[in-house]
């Protein structure tokens, strides 16, 4: 009888230079922080949104940061972190090529159905 | 009967009144941003708690209000721990002040949420939250400066030097300690802290006196500078309002 195993990952555990994240931090790591983006969920159901920026030297510490400076009023009810580096985001430039050719297909659009008013906020 | 709730509210009460305004010492002069806001958050967190104290010991003194007790009273009547009014030094010995007296306080609100006194009951259960994460926070930093580099490590050091012989006050009952008997928190607390300074590396002093009196209102030197700058506005221009 074989067994599946799910492996859990840590972070740390896959090595930086496949972790997929930039290189553009050019300080010595050992005597800054990282930066963390913060993501956070204000209601159960809702998504997570972005809600701003931190350093701090560890996961564990940037959730705390995190819920000290984003959370003080009441905006949230869960966090999601992540270190800078590992958000690959489009190019300003390319911005043309990618968003443009969408706008004039409006058979694409998903404009002309009536939503329910139970789920209109969406 | 009730002159001993009043003191013991009263002793509630001062104390975290005392650590929140040391903690407030800190804003716009913590060491990086985040931790600017979250000790600043803590000493509002021990604010609030302290204002419900103050509130439920109005209530039962009778014809006062909480900015009376807080502003008014002298050091010789406030009844907070030595524990603090103590300096807050450098970070390492506000985090270290912080853990000590938070680790105790939570396990005094865990008592004290099932004791007799109602309205204690329902401040300590509230206010439980707040203090279970001042502990997290705190003992995450002893662990992060004590298992650092030298510098952090030798100041931890000092840290524990200077604050250690105000911990034994939080367990020596006062006249007035009827409703929690705090000496039989002392060991529980030991273990815990023993824990978290195994993990920091650093260690914990034996054989120390312990300071006491803050209780009885018998104060260090630092109260008196502490209640100046605190009670110096409502003193100046009784009476006045935001």
């Amino acid at each position: 009888m074989t067994y599946t195993f799910i492996k859990k990952l840590y972070y740390g555990d896959i090595p930086e230079e496949k972790g997929g994240g930039s290189n553009y931090q050019t300080k010595d790591d050992a005597t800054t922080w990282p930066l963390w983006e913060v993501f956070i969920r204000s209601k159960q159901g809702l998504d997570h949104k972005h809600a701003g920026s931190l350093h701090a030297a560890d996961a564990q510490m940037a959730i705390e940061n995190a819920r000290d400076v984003y959370t003080r009023r009441m905006e949230g009810i869960s966090i999601w972190v992540v270190e800078s580096k590992y958000i690959n985001a489009s190019n300003p430039e390319e911005a043309g090529e990618l968003y443009e050719p969408a706008i004039d297909k409006i058979y694409r659009h998903p404009t002309f159905y009536q939503l329910p008013d139970e789920v209109n906020h969406m | 009967m009730n002159s001993q709730l009043i003191d013991y509210t009263l002793h509630l009460a001062d104390t975290t009144l005392i650590l929140s305004q040391r903690n407030s010492e800190w804003c716009g002069h913590g060491p990086v941003l985040e931790q600017d806001i979250a000790i600043t958050n803590i000493s509002l967190d021990l604010l609030g708690q302290s204002r419900n104290f103050y509130q439920y010991a109005a209530q039962l003194i009778g014809d006062t209000d909480e900015n009376k007790l807080a502003y008014l009273r002298k050091e010789r009547e406030f009844k907070n721990l030595l524990l603090v009014e103590q300096a807050n030094g450098d970070w390492g010995q506000t985090i270290l002040r912080q853990y000590l007296f938070s680790k105790f306080q939570y396990l005094l609100f865990e008592q004290l949420q099932n004791g007799n006194d109602e309205q204690l009951a329902a401040i300590a259960a509230k206010s439980i939250k707040e203090t279970a994460y001042h502990v997290r926070w705190s003992s995450e930093w002893v662990i992060r400066l004590g298992d650092g580099n030298e510098e952090s490590r030798s100041r931890m050091i000092n840290a524990i030097d200077e604050l250690w012989r105000y911990t034994g006050e939080m367990f020596a009952p006062a006249a007035y300690e009827t409703l929690v008997d705090v000496s039989l928190l002392e060991k529980n607390w030991l273990d815990k802290v023993k824990e978290i300074f195994n993990e920091a590396t650093l260690n914990v002093p034996e054989n120390t006196f312990m300071q006491s009196g803050g209780k009885e209102g018998k104060h260090t030197e630092q109260l008196g500078f502490i209640l100046t700058e605190l009670q110096y506005m409502q003193r100046t221009y009784p009476d006045a309002e935001w």
